[in-house]
């Protein structure tokens, strides 16, 4: 009798210890999602105001401009133009160069599988995906901006840009190839097509919409970066569209109203901004991953 | 027969080029760096005074190497149990439910927020509230950028970790549960066993993740370029400095500079290293 009774003690508590972790990982998988919401609520709240036709077409105010305005309880006039053009020329920049390097670097990785040199290749590419963008930003001062343009340039924020995106799209590229099946492969071999165009005509378009993942992916993580840039494009108040003059960009600008106690104003809505598409370019990526699986 | 060779040599071309570029790298920071270690010596490493007034110029690096190892340790340690919990939620209670891909695709989402805006919110949200329930220091310091950290790099760590965990056979599980296993149980003696080296491997790719990041630490730090004397003070990691200094640097300090990424490239670059290493043993 006397053991039964431990039996069912001993077993009542692990099933309670069982339900007793299953609730705590439950309450800490929801603190950890919580800054997203938290974060995202906080600038929507605070920078939707800002928001307008103006803040996409206009060029960053000077302080005291921004300080009039404050102080005469109006709201700061000016946007960030300057910001969302240098982003684009940069980040569009950045993708010419690395998105045809990082293919063409992923289908040699593809081809060439367990051989020696695709294998350092890709561990040396593994490796630059971990080396931190301030570093980057090191490298192409010391490339770019020293020996090439002379000075803080977009040249030189995008070719610090590029080497960050170059090791993803590498990745996206061979792990998207290696799915697809070897048949087709040997099916356009078999016809005597060209090696180039079983490359364009068959592995690209087959390997379409994970390549295009790969490279959303790629740019949704260069579109936010500041460390680099402040090493590199510097930033400048009007739009400049010469790749060897200093450049602005979304994520600059927001560094430089975080510094300017004058411009508080914009920063929640350049971030807000820069926040949304970041997210929909990752939403979007994340689509075309899910359809194709 | 011509094109096929000239669309091989091509591809390897430009994977020499990746070797290429990675060795340029190498190359430059070395180069950059050689005037501040011809003036300090090794003791660039481990001197801990960092004196830019012109004529007696003096920088070590020690300051910025224990904040970073700080910031980044306590990082890692308050990120843990969150994602660790997070991933036994996506790879075991919940795989494969609705819930489970929600609350996958927001914490992938924390890997989307730039730098900079966790940054922002650390300084107008976090900050306040740590200052709040009685932090000194206006609430600035190495706590409050491990703190901030450790929500950057949750997803790292999550991402890996989940998968390995997803990946653990069920027959194994099953022979768990017929033998009377509660789940729990399940989880700490045939999960986790298991999934060992992928989650420390997930752990040790977040830890490189956080050594190099910038923007956000850089705005909740507190900058003070003194080694720093508790977690709740203030202090500066490679990271950091450079980004604060690098604005009005030339010469020696420039290279001072450049030597600490260097130290920061080769860092991360064993880290990064090492957590391949176990993730290929592993396969």
């Amino acid at each position: 009798m006397k053991s039964t009774f431990a039996w069912k003690d001993h077993t009542s508590r692990r099933l309670l210890k069982d339900k007793a972790v299953l609730v705590g990982v439950v309450v800490l998988s929801l603190i950890t999602i919580s800054p997203i919401v938290l974060i995202i609520s906080k600038l929507v709240a605070e920078g939707y105001q800002q928001i307008s036709l103006d803040f996409l077409i206009k060029n960053t105010p000077d302080t005291f401009e921004a300080m009039t305005a404050v102080a005469n309880g109006e709201k700061i006039p000016g946007g960030i133009a300057n910001g969302i053009v240098g982003t684009l020329l940069m980040v569009t920049l950045a993708s010419a160069i690395a998105i045809p390097i990082g293919v063409l670097t992923g289908i040699y990785l593809y081809e060439n599988q367990g051989k020696f040199m695709a294998n350092l290749t890709r561990n040396i590419s593994d490796i630059l995906q971990g080396v931190p963008s301030i570093v980057l930003g090191l490298i192409s001062y010391l490339w770019v901006v020293k020996h090439i343009t002379n000075g803080f340039s977009a040249l030189a924020g995008s070719v610090s840009l590029a080497i960050m995106m170059l090791p993803m799209i590498v990745r996206s590229t061979e792990e998207t190839l290696k799915m697809i099946p070897q048949t087709l492969k040997e099916a356009a071999l078999a016809l005597g097509v060209p090696y180039h165009k079983v490359i364009l005509k068959v592995l690209v378009p087959t390997g379409f919409s994970g390549l295009s993942t790969g490279i959303l992916l790629g740019i949704s993580r260069i579109l936010g970066e500041t460390a680099p840039l402040l090493l590199t494009a510097l930033g400048s108040s009007i739009i400049n569209l010469d790749i060897t003059q200093p450049t602005s960009a979304v994520p600059l600008l927001i560094w430089e109203f975080y510094n300017d106690p004058n411009m508080i104003g914009l920063i929640w809505s350049s971030s807000l901004l820069l926040m949304a598409i970041v997210l929909i370019l990752n939403i979007v990526s994340k689509q075309i991953a899910g359809k194709r699986n | 027969m011509n094109s096929d060779k000239i669309t091989k040599t091509v591809l390897f071309s430009v994977s020499i080029l990746i070797l290429m570029l990675a060795a340029g790298m190498l190359y430059s920071l070395v180069g950059g760096a050689i005037p501040a270690f011809k003036e300090f010596g090794l003791k660039f490493i481990f001197s801990g005074e960092w004196n830019p007034t012109e004529g007696e110029e003096k920088y070590g690096a020690l300051p910025f190497i224990v904040g970073t190892l700080m910031t980044s340790f306590g990082a890692l340690i308050l990120c843990l149990p969150l994602s660790f919990s997070t991933s036994l939620f996506l790879g075991e209670y919940f795989r494969g439910t609705r819930v489970a891909r929600i609350l996958g695709l927001l914490v992938d989402l924390l890997a989307g927020i730039p730098s900079i805006v966790y940054g922002l919110w650390g300084f107008y949200v976090l900050r306040p509230a740590l200052i709040e329930i009685g932090f000194g220091g206006r609430g600035f310091g190495i706590f409050t950028a491990a703190l901030i950290l450790a929500v950057m790099i949750i997803p790292y760590a999550t991402s890996l970790s989940n998968e390995i965990i997803s990946m653990v056979p069920n027959d194994l599980k099953e022979a768990a549960y017929s033998l009377g296993a509660t789940r729990l149980e399940v989880i700490t003696s045939v999960t986790i066993p298991n999934a060992r080296s992928g989650i420390v491997a997930g752990y040790i790719l977040a830890f490189g993740r956080a050594l190099g990041e910038t923007m956000a630490v850089t705005m909740l730090i507190g900058n003070t370029n003194q080694i720093p004397t508790s977690f709740f003070g203030t202090g500066n990691t490679m990271a950091s400095v450079i980004a604060n200094q690098f604005g009005e640097a030339d010469g020696l300090k420039l290279s001072s500079l450049i030597a600490i990424g260097l130290l920061l490239f080769l860092i991360t670059g064993i880290i990064n290293a090492a957590g391949k290493l176990i993730i290929k043993k592993m396969n």
